[in-house]
């Protein structure tokens, strides 16, 4: 992750100051290198690629609702390892019992190195949007799904332009904190 | 989920972010920790009365300000541990730091003082009463604050929650002084420090529990 440090922190820059196709950018370049993080980690104890995707996705999430503690005066890479890690350390308390069952056959798993091949993670989004209160299920889908104007989204669920904003924001934040529920349980 | 799916979700209609919403989030946060302190001790228990000339206004300034020196610095460092990685570049004995300092001034004034009057000057005459509403009025501050980091994302939770008791002590003993009629250096410092420390410890073990994310 050191290697473009520079670039990164441009993009988060921009990404901060509202810059949706520096974020996606952002996104993409910071999901390949977690999976890597993750995959290489999870597969040593013999950890499945979807439990990596599960958890790169969970702290992808994590970065993007988390994104204000971000300080642009500091470098962005430890930001990001201090995230990935941390969910990391979370993730292994939280299923520490099947950690005796460490099946050999995976061994493959440590060469699988093409960071940009994802596979499909358990997170249904339909299921989890599902459960979320009507108010942030209906501004998430249409904000966020529909890609709707804010001031559209208004007019069609009946909310005011920043009732929707509200429920966007808090639709993601129970959005992530339900991705990190539903795993421990 | 594929993982592009949520990529594309996250960046649809992306709304801009203030990074500085952070540090004035935790202000507010010791700002309204310090009302509620505060207000607490001025209802519950009513200010001293006996400060009827300036000079005795010195004392309960003097002990407002010590807790200041604490807090002030507590609250910056809490800053820097509710952002993901801020405890690296920290060292963990910092938080010994002021209850040593306290300590040596015990000593110190306990020095000019006879031995005959030391018991006086630490017990004073409600010792009881200061260890146990300190710790009762830091919850309202504590609550607040632990709700407003839980916003944040800290990475080391033991010790933000640490930080965050012992910045809700300091403002707990803040709001307390207002009431403590025992002025001695002594008292201050043992019985303000010890349950301002006791705070500390409550954090740090309630850190891991309410500041997960």
């Amino acid at each position: 992750m050191a290697a473009n440090e520079a670039e990164l922190r441009a993009l988060m820059r921009a990404s901060l100051a509202g810059d949706a196709h520096a974020h996606r950018t952002l996104l993409n370049q910071l999901s390949a290198s977690l999976r890597a993080y993750y995959k290489t980690r999870l597969a040593r104890i013999g950890r499945s690629a979807t439990e990596a995707e599960d958890l790169m996705q969970e702290a992808l999430m994590a970065i993007h609702t988390r994104r204000h503690t971000y300080d642009p005066a500091e470098a962005l890479t430890p930001w990001v390892y201090a995230i990935a890690r941390y969910k990391l350390i979370d993730h292994l308390r939280g299923t520490r019992s099947s950690m005796t069952d460490l099946p050999l056959e995976d061994a493959e798993e440590i060469v699988a190195q093409d960071d940009y091949v994802g596979t499909e993670s358990a997170n249904d989004l339909t299921r989890l949007l599902g459960a979320l209160p009507d108010k942030m299920r209906l501004a998430i889908q249409a904000v966020k799904l529909d890609g709707l104007s804010v001031a559209e989204a208004a007019s069609q669920c009946g909310m005011s332009e920043s009732a929707v904003k509200v429920n966007v924001h808090r639709g993601l934040k129970a959005l992530s904190a339900s991705i990190a529920r539903e795993k421990r349980s | 989920m594929k993982t592009e799916d949520l990529i594309s979700m996250l960046s649809t209609n992306l709304e801009p972010v203030d990074h500085r919403r952070m540090v004035r989030n935790v202000c507010l946060a010791v700002i309204a920790g310090a009302a509620a302190a505060v207000a607490t001790v001025y209802f519950l228990f009513g200010p001293r009365t006996d400060l009827t000339t300036a000079e005795s206004f010195v004392p309960p300034l003097l002990k407002v300000a010590l807790t200041l020196v604490i807090l002030v610095p507590a609250s910056i460092y809490l800053i820097r541990l509710a952002r993901p990685g801020g405890e690296r570049r920290f060292p963990a004995a910092l938080l010994a730091l002021p209850f040593v300092a306290v300590m040596l001034l015990v000593a110190v004034s306990l020095q000019f003082a006879p031995s005959s009057h030391w018991n006086g000057k630490i017990f004073g005459d409600e010792w009881l009463e200061c260890v146990i509403s300190i710790p009762l009025i830091a919850i309202v501050p504590f609550s607040v604050i632990v709700w407003t980091v839980r916003q944040m994302a800290p990475t080391n939770l033991s010790r933000t929650g640490a930080f965050v008791g012992l910045v809700a002590g300091c403002l707990s003993a803040t709001g307390y002084a207002l009431h403590c009629a025992d002025d001695t250096v002594p008292f201050f410092a043992l019985w303000y420090g010890g349950t301002i420390a006791l705070c500390t410890f409550a954090g740090w073990k309630l850190g891991p529990k309410l500041l997960r994310w």
